[in-house]
């Protein structure tokens, strides 16, 4: 069993924890009741993933854990060992915007920006997930997790519909068929 | 957020003498996302949390007797897409994409929804007087803003409903638990794990604090059942059931041959509909019968000063999830 901590010692002992960030490795020395949302803002300071409820009810914190969207303000840092995380910080390239980013730009999808992050993290996993339909209900329902309190909803699904079929991968696959 | 100490299990039997060993102080932990929101709510206060996502639980598997043998850690996303739960158990697929958020079912595991606390607002309040959550102390529910509570299965103590959809597809198709002690493991029925609040809300489930769930065994696939998921909510997505019923009807010359009902938003624990199925079953697959079967299955709900919509509601579920699973069974 690996013990980070055990309740003999001071619970708030930190523990050393090795993850990849937008492609880079990264220790943090954190107690365990650390969420990956707080240790991206405060102890990395990336500070482009939002905390909006902090309960798993907005999405403003959804970052990417191997590549699936999760509510970072749910998980533990210290579950995020060996793990590879995305944040908003880390969807454009040398190559400049991520397609998502230029699209939510060109089809003004947003008005505060505050879940925007959140938003365009969302709509870069589910651009690759084949188990989700492309249809824009699909897209719906498979955005519902991320709440827009401007109500940008519909500027956010045309760019998210436009973004398709332009992601790096998909471009990848048309040029090395 | 309140402290804890953490580590990560390696193995099952690790697990559990870590509970074991804990007095059962101890949380499992899996995707988080009930834990971890209560924790910071305060209203759970581990005093160690156990990491289970090193265990080799995330297999879904035919069985040789043709039930379908679940890991505990299966993520909802990843159950509700398995090629062998939308062939042969599209309700369970149905139900598991009707919950939370995309971010959420990534997250969450098979065993760690069935393990999910309520919803109730008096629950995920401290300050608020609640039995589930301190033995002894009330219910502010049963005169407060109690338009999301149950209708069915309720007592004085609580009326808090559970908050899955996805074990009201289980409780529908028949499933078996496999919990692990330090004793070894054994079996329980689905229908059997959910406790009814009655005098000690606090006691949800039949598993012990130094037990496990390792895996869910769903029982084999109704022959020629068509199947529906329904869920009424407050709006269209990512939100929780204030009604929800899952059905599976199989139909032969016209004739219910066999029906299973479930229902959810309305009842303390999933709800499993027997007395409404048996009165489906010889009946003609039409409307008459499902409004009876609705009639039966509602027959015992009390309703509180906010929830009395719920009760017509649960009924135009039920009866077009029937509707809708005998078409399905028409079409199959």
């Amino acid at each position: 069993m690996k013990e980070y901590s055990t309740p003999a010692e001071a619970v708030d002992a930190e523990t050393t924890v090795t993850l990849t960030v937008n492609g880079e490795t990264r220790q943090l020395a954190i107690p365990p009741n650390v969420v990956l949302l707080d240790a991206l803002r405060d102890r990395l300071g990336l500070t482009g993933t939002k905390k909006g409820c902090d309960h798993g009810q907005c999405g403003a914190c959804t970052v990417h854990v191997d590549g699936q969207a999760v509510n970072s303000c749910l998980k533990l840092a210290v579950m995020c060992e060996g793990h590879e995380v995305t944040t908003v910080e880390g969807l454009a390239s040398d190559a400049g915007l991520h397609p998502v980013q230029q699209a939510f730009l060109e089809q003004d999808a947003y008005q505060c920006g505050f879940c925007t992050p959140g938003q365009m993290m969302s709509a870069t996993a589910l651009l690759e997930d084949e188990r989700i339909g492309t249809d824009d209900a699909a897209v719906r329902e498979a955005m519902s997790g991320n709440i827009c309190r401007c109500g940008a909803y519909k500027n956010i699904l045309a760019a998210i519909q436009s973004a398709r079929g332009q992601s790096p991968s998909a471009q990848q696959e048309s040029e090395n068929p | 957020m309140r402290s804890f100490a953490f580590s990560s299990a390696e193995n099952i039997e690790q697990a559990v003498s870590a509970q074991s060993d804990n007095a059962g102080e101890g949380a499992y932990i899996a995707g988080g996302t009930t834990l971890i929101d209560l924790v910071k709510l305060d209203v759970m206060r581990p005093a160690q949390v156990i990491d289970l996502n090193g265990l080799p639980l995330k297999e879904v598997e035919q069985l040789d007797d043709g039930r379908l043998r679940i890991g505990a850690l299966v993520s909802n996303t990843d159950l509700a897409h398995h090629p062998l739960v939308t062939e042969h158990y599209p309700l369970l697929s149905q139900a598991l994409l009707s919950g939370a958020s995309t971010q959420l079912r990534n997250m969450a595991t098979t065993a760690g929804n069935i393990m999910q606390r309520t919803r109730c607002p008096y629950f995920r309040d401290v300050a608020a007087a609640c039995n589930k959550r301190e033995p002894g102390s009330g219910c502010d529910a049963l005169e407060g803003v109690n338009r999301m509570h149950a209708l069915l299965g309720t007592s004085e103590h609580c009326i808090a409903t559970h908050p899955s959809d996805m074990c009201v597809a289980m409780a529908a198709l028949g499933a078996t638990l496999t919990l692990e002690g330090p004793n070894g493991s054994r079996e329980i029925a689905f229908g059997d794990f959910h406790r009814l609040p009655m005098d000690r809300p606090d006691l949800e489930h039949e598993l012990e604090p130094d037990e496990l769930i390792t895996h869910i065994t769903l029982d084999t696939p109704v022959v020629g059942g068509g199947s529906h998921y329904i869920k009424l909510r407050d709006r269209a997505s990512y939100e929780f059931a204030l009604a929800s019923a899952a059905a599976v009807v199989a139909i032969e010359d016209g004739v219910i041959r066999d029906a299973r009902l479930a229902l959810g938003g309305v009842a303390t624990k999933p709800w499993h509909a027997v007395e409404a199925e048996q009165a489906l079953t010889g009946q003609p697959a039409s409307n008459e019968s499902f409004e009876e079967a609705a009639e039966i299955a509602l027959a015992e709900a009390v309703s509180r000063e906010h929830n009395a919509f719920k009760a017509p509601l649960a009924r135009q579920a039920i009866v077009r999830a029937l509707k809708h699973a005998t078409q399905a069974a028409m079409n199959s």
